[in-house]
């Protein structure tokens, strides 16, 4: 009897950039369905977990393994087809092209396995009315505003309808309200999919949060409920000190 | 511009060009006609980089290469042959196989885009090089001398499909050059329009975000770069049928970098600019060519340096954001009374707020 892979697991993933350790000797593990956290102070290695996850960067050392698949090392095209999509830290959509189209190009991928026109124009109005953006399918995605191009690429993230989601920093430029929006989309999709969330917005985290992964200086500090680590002494003390406090 | 106000344009400019095509023989004389012809030969190869550059990303320093390559496959094929119709098909067939050789090398060992530029030029030279040094009896393709630096002189010109003894006359030709220019200006559209199209542009837009979703950028930009050398390739019989001649300074630079300032004064991003801006500056030249009071190429140096400082962007967008300013204002007016109800002002879209890849 084959024991029940986790949908991801990495084992003493290791990342330099010259002498700076961005991340050391990382050994997570995702269970199916599962939405966690990623918190930890600028520079503690988040991005570049997700950079390594999502084949941006080769990791110097260490195994990634989703599902049955080892992934390190491979290029994005090849691991976003496995089935990871990815929202990353700074916007990154396609500036020069118009909403729908931006997530056109997502539907049309995730709508390739059932090879039909039909079915990505379908994936494209459900999402655009997912993020709000109907009104403004025409639009160009350059000329937008911060938070919303964060909700166009939140879109195409949803749109290529991969089986785990990365967010890096969902929730940044966004308004009160569209956070809340966020959080509510981030736990409707989690009903079907497992997402690992960065934030730094503690509120939004508790929002949202089940387990919590801290950060510090590229190696995993603690792995907890979202209370028993907003409660640790340790993280107050490198990250959250002043934000728990007030 | 909306969607079908942007198509109809399209097909306006499309059944505009080919009347043009069809009645200019009957307007201008024989030695006119031949000079045009040319034009559209050289329009197509502005074409082929205006494709890959404006809607690939791909900027080639030596896309004639592919043009010289098509040029002398051509030759090579019609002077073996007898016949101009396979010949044709070489003339396509090489420069693409050329194409994938040498974007499979660039593109799969993910060199830069800056050493792109230099591999293209440098290839070229080699193969200017190459041509100029096969003079002599050893350098003989079946019964084709390439002839070196003297290139290969009086090449069988286009016939009638798969009938030799039938020469096309030089008003033929024309109907054939501008055809081919008009349909390949057709092809690319629909391409563009093609699922494989958007991919390529949004490829060219954010290469990241676009292997992020799953598209291999390494194998989109290598078709669009294919693609490419095949169009300028054919550009090269194109080229030969006019003069019946072909030799190694059809890989000069002067000609790669030509193309390049055709596309920056018509226009990067659009279909449209390079043909008119290889119209334009060729029309230049061949009038400044009939006096001796100018240099050509100081004419070419000053007009490149006018349009980078006053009109960077190129004549067709510029005409085209004009054109929009323009409508905006006259919607504006008609359409003050909808703002009041309370239409969002984003919904109109902001001043120069076009799709890339939509001219
Ligand atoms: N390409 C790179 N070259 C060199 N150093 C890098 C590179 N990318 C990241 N680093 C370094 O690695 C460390 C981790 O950076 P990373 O972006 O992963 O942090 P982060 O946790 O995402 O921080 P933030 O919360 O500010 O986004 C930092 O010290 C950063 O300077
Ligand atoms: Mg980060």
């Amino acid at each position: 009897m084959a024991e029940i892979l986790p949908l991801l697991q990495t084992s003493h993933l290791t990342m330099r950039f010259g002498g700076v350790v961005a991340n050391d000797d990382v050994n997570f593990t995702l269970e199916e369905m599962e939405l966690r956290c990623l918190i930890g102070p600028n520079g503690a290695g988040k991005s570049t977990f997700f950079k390594m996850l999502t084949g941006q960067l080769t990791p110097s050392e260490g195994t990634i393994r989703f599902r049955e698949n080892p992934i390190a090392g491979n290029l994005p095209h090849q691991i976003a087809r496995l089935g990871i999509g990815i929202k990353t830290q700074i916007p990154n959509v396609f500036n020069g092209l118009s909403v729908r189209e931006n997530v056109w190009l997502a539907a049309r991928r995730a709508a390739r396995r059932d090879a039909s026109a039909k079915r990505a124009a379908e994936i494209v109005d459900e999402v655009l009315q997912r993020i709000v953006l109907t009104d403004l399918a025409d639009a160009v995605v350059g000329q937008l505003s911060h938070g919303q191009r964060q909700w166009v690429e939140i879109g195409t993230v949803l749109a290529a309808e991969p089986e785990l989601i990365l967010l890096d920093e969902p929730a940044a430029g966004m308004t009160d309200e569209e956070t809340v929006r966020t959080a509510e989309i981030i736990a409707e999709i989690n009903k079907t999919r497992a997402l690992i969330v960065v934030e730094h917005d503690m509120e939004f985290i508790r929002m949202i949060a089940k387990k919590v992964t801290v950060f510090h200086q590229g190696r995993i500090m603690m792995e907890d409920t979202v209370e028993a680590v907003l409660a640790d002494s340790r993280v107050r003390d490198v990250y959250l000190g002043k934000k728990v406090a007030a | 511009m909306t969607e079908p106000v942007k198509l109809t344009l399209q097909c306006v400019a499309v059944l505009f060009a080919c009347v043009v095509v069809g009645l200019l023989p009957f307007y201008i004389d024989l030695f006119e006609l031949m000079q045009y012809t040319l034009f559209c030969s050289m329009a197509v190869l502005a074409l082929s980089l205006g494709f890959i550059w404006g809607f690939g990303g791909i900027l080639s320093f030596g896309q004639t290469a592919f043009f010289g390559l098509g040029a002398y496959s051509y030759a090579v094929a019609a002077i073996n042959f007898g016949d101009s119709t396979p010949a044709i098909g070489l003339a396509i067939l090489i420069p693409a196989l050329f194409a994938l050789a040498l974007g499979y090398f660039v593109f799969y060992g993910q060199i830069s885009d800056v050493y792109l530029g230099v591999i293209t030029l440098t290839v070229t030279l080699i193969l200017f090089n190459v041509f100029n040094s096969t003079a002599g009896d050893a350098y003989t393709i079946g019964s084709a001398r390439l002839g070196g630096f003297n290139g290969m002189p009086a090449v069988p010109t286009f016939n009638m499909p798969f009938d030799p003894s039938n020469i096309l006359f030089p008003e033929q030709s024309w109907y054939v050059t501008g055809g081919a220019l008009i349909a390949i200006y057709v092809g690319l559209r629909l391409l563009l329009r093609s699922p494989f199209g958007r991919v390529a542009i949004a490829v060219k837009e954010n290469e990241t975000r676009a292997a992020l979703l799953g598209y291999d950028p390494r194998l989109v930009k290598l078709l669009v770069f294919v693609i490419g050398g095949a169009i300028a390739g054919f550009a090269g019989a194109l080229y030969v049928n006019w003069g019946a001649f072909v030799g190694p300074t059809i890989f000069a630079l002067s000609l790669s970098a030509e193309i390049i300032i055709w596309i920056c004064i018509g226009g990067l991003g659009t279909l449209v600019g390079p043909i008119v801006g290889c119209f334009l500056i060729e029309y230049l030249v061949s009038q400044i060519g009939t006096q001796q009071a100018v240099n050509s190429n100081l004419v070419l140096g000053a007009i490149l340096v006018v349009f980078v400082v006053l009109l960077p962007k190129g004549l067709v967008p510029t005409i085209r954001d004009g054109l929009l300013a323009l409508g905006r204002l006259g919607a504006g007016r008609s359409r003050r009374g909808d703002a009041a109800r309370g239409h969002e002002i984003v919904d109109e879209g902001p001043a120069g707020a076009q799709p890339a890849g939509a001219e």
